[in-house]
């Protein structure tokens, strides 16, 4: 089964399935993920995943996980504290997120005078981008870009992190599919929260539904074709 | 229960009370992703040991004080239920549960990425349904599991089994009878793969002879769980493209 390189040797197949503890590959190879892991020269998959196997390049896609945070990453996280100059996030990652005044309002604010509850309440829902994080600092979101602000319209839906890129799909495939069969808009944010629009109730419905679909069957091939035929019956069932 | 003289834990046929041979483990039963509310969670039985076991995490660490600044924080809380015994235990961590949850949580650091998390904390709960030996081994096998299902990087997966001596034979995966009247009790967890051992504790005398043999026994038993979890694992995912 093994796949003989100039270099090294690769023990898996693309997309084979692995689990924690199993040996990947020996000698010369590109370990590109953070869950490989090297003990001399053999390298170890850390976590349950798909393999992904490109010449001599070695890359597992998480099948379980959760969201860890990444500058410049999108999010869709939900204020859970109002400070005084700042909100508390929670961003579905192991740590909460601050989104200071200064940098939401666009404008100088005075502590005294606003009340930062008149922008952002606890339970709103905001889209943001991560401006910084590092391993002494919890991630800092920014809401100062073209887009971004507070989500007053619509529905979140939430996924597992881990199944974020089955979603979008290789070249935004399958969401373009999913925003060309059911005409909502969807934002999809890294850390495993969805943001659609759709102009009918119905359509929100069978969208909400594909998204699950996607969600459970992730790790399977021809996704793609399957949910267009799935959003197409549903369609016709409820005679859209 | 009776006393010693009552149980034969060694027949006549060379078999053991319970009609195992004495390298064969007890029937084992594992599924992963038994609770909703859990990051991780699974359900491991050897024989008519149960154990449940649920991993939350990484999450941010309250009391804040307690955070470390380079890795992740693993707390492990070993438990037993109040049914899970003949007469109900109470429900109060025991002395003994609390030095179990240290020997577990040590038997897991290992395996467990926690420079990746730091400040952070990694919560292990492991609830004994029922007891009939070998709890603590059950329950490492099946928190190892636990932390795969959650998605945290782990070095491998941990398995154990406890290796004992009844009636001067070395026998493997004992269970209450046998480790309440025999002569020796060594659980032994570890990671297969690397073939690094992460707890090993003796209850009793072997000679060194004896414990280099339970040790050989021990692998030998380990290495069978191990494929089990593996298995475990994979079933979701088999189990999930089939039903198309």
């Amino acid at each position: 089964m093994s796949t003989e390189t100039v270099k090294g040797k690769v023990y898996v197949e693309n997309r084979q399935l692995v689990l924690p503890g199993e040996l990947l590959a020996e000698g010369d190879v590109q370990a590109q993920s953070p869950y490989i892991y090297k003990v001399e020269d053999k390298y170890y998959s850390a976590i349950i995943g798909l393999a992904s196997v490109e010449d001599n390049k070695l890359n597992i896609i998480p099948l379980e996980g959760f969201y860890l945070p990444k500058v410049g990453d999108l999010v869709i996280g939900l204020i859970i504290d109002v400070g005084i100059t700042n909100w508390i996030v929670d961003i579905r990652a192991p740590y909460r997120a601050i989104m200071n005044a200064s940098d939401a309002l666009n404008r100088q604010f005075n502590p005294i005078q606003d009340d930062l509850r008149k922008y952002f309440d606890v339970g709103d829902y905001v889209l943001a981008k991560i401006s910084l994080f590092d391993r002494v600092h919890n991630p800092v979101l920014t809401i100062k870009d073209r887009g971004l602000g507070k989500i007053v319209h619509g529905r979140i839906v939430e996924i597992q992190v881990s199944k974020v890129p089955r979603v979008i799909g290789k070249k935004r495939t399958m969401i373009n599919m999913l925003m060309n069969e059911t005409g909502c808009d969807i934002v999809v944010a890294q850390n495993g929260r969805i943001w659609i629009n759709c102009s009918n109730k119905e359509l929100e419905d069978i969208l909400i539904l594909a998204l699950k679909k996607i969600e459970a069957e992730a790790h399977t091939t021809g996704l793609t074709d399957r949910t267009r035929n799935f959003i197409r019956e549903e369609k016709a069932r409820r005679g859209l | 229960m009776g006393k010693k003289a009552d149980i034969k834990l060694i027949r006549e046929d060379g078999l053991r009370h319970d009609g195992r041979k004495p390298d064969e483990l007890r029937p084992i039963k594992m599924e992963v992703g038994v609770l909703n509310n859990a990051n991780g969670s699974a359900l491991v039985e050897f024989g008519k040991t149960k154990v449940l076991a649920a991993v939350y995490g990484p999450r941010e660490l309250h009391p804040r004080h307690m955070s470390l600044p380079d890795r992740a924080v693993i707390r492990c809380r070993y438990h037993m239920a109040p049914f899970s015994t003949e007469e109900r235990k109470s429900p109060a961590p025991s002395r003994r549960e609390i030095e179990l949850s240290k020997v577990i949580r040590e038997a897991l650091e290992p395996v467990i990425f926690s420079e990746l998390y730091p400040r952070a904390t990694i919560d292990i709960f492991i609830e004994v349904l029922q007891a009939d030996g070998g709890t603590r081994t059950t329950g490492i096998t099946a928190a190892s599991l636990a932390l795969a299902d959650a998605g945290i990087p782990i070095r491998d997966l941990v398995a154990g089994v406890a290796v004992g001596k009844v009636d001067g034979v070395l026998v493997l995966d004992i269970d209450q009878v046998e480790d309440e009247f025999g002569e020796a009790d060594m659980p032994v967890a570890m990671m297969p793969t690397l073939g690094k051992i992460t707890l090993l504790q003796l209850n009793g005398v072997l000679t060194p002879e004896e414990f280099k043999e339970a040790l050989r026994l021990a692998e030998k038993g380990i290495k069978e769980i191990y494929k089990l979890q593996r298995e475990a694992l994979r079933k979701r995912y088999v189990e999930v493209s089939l039903e198309e």
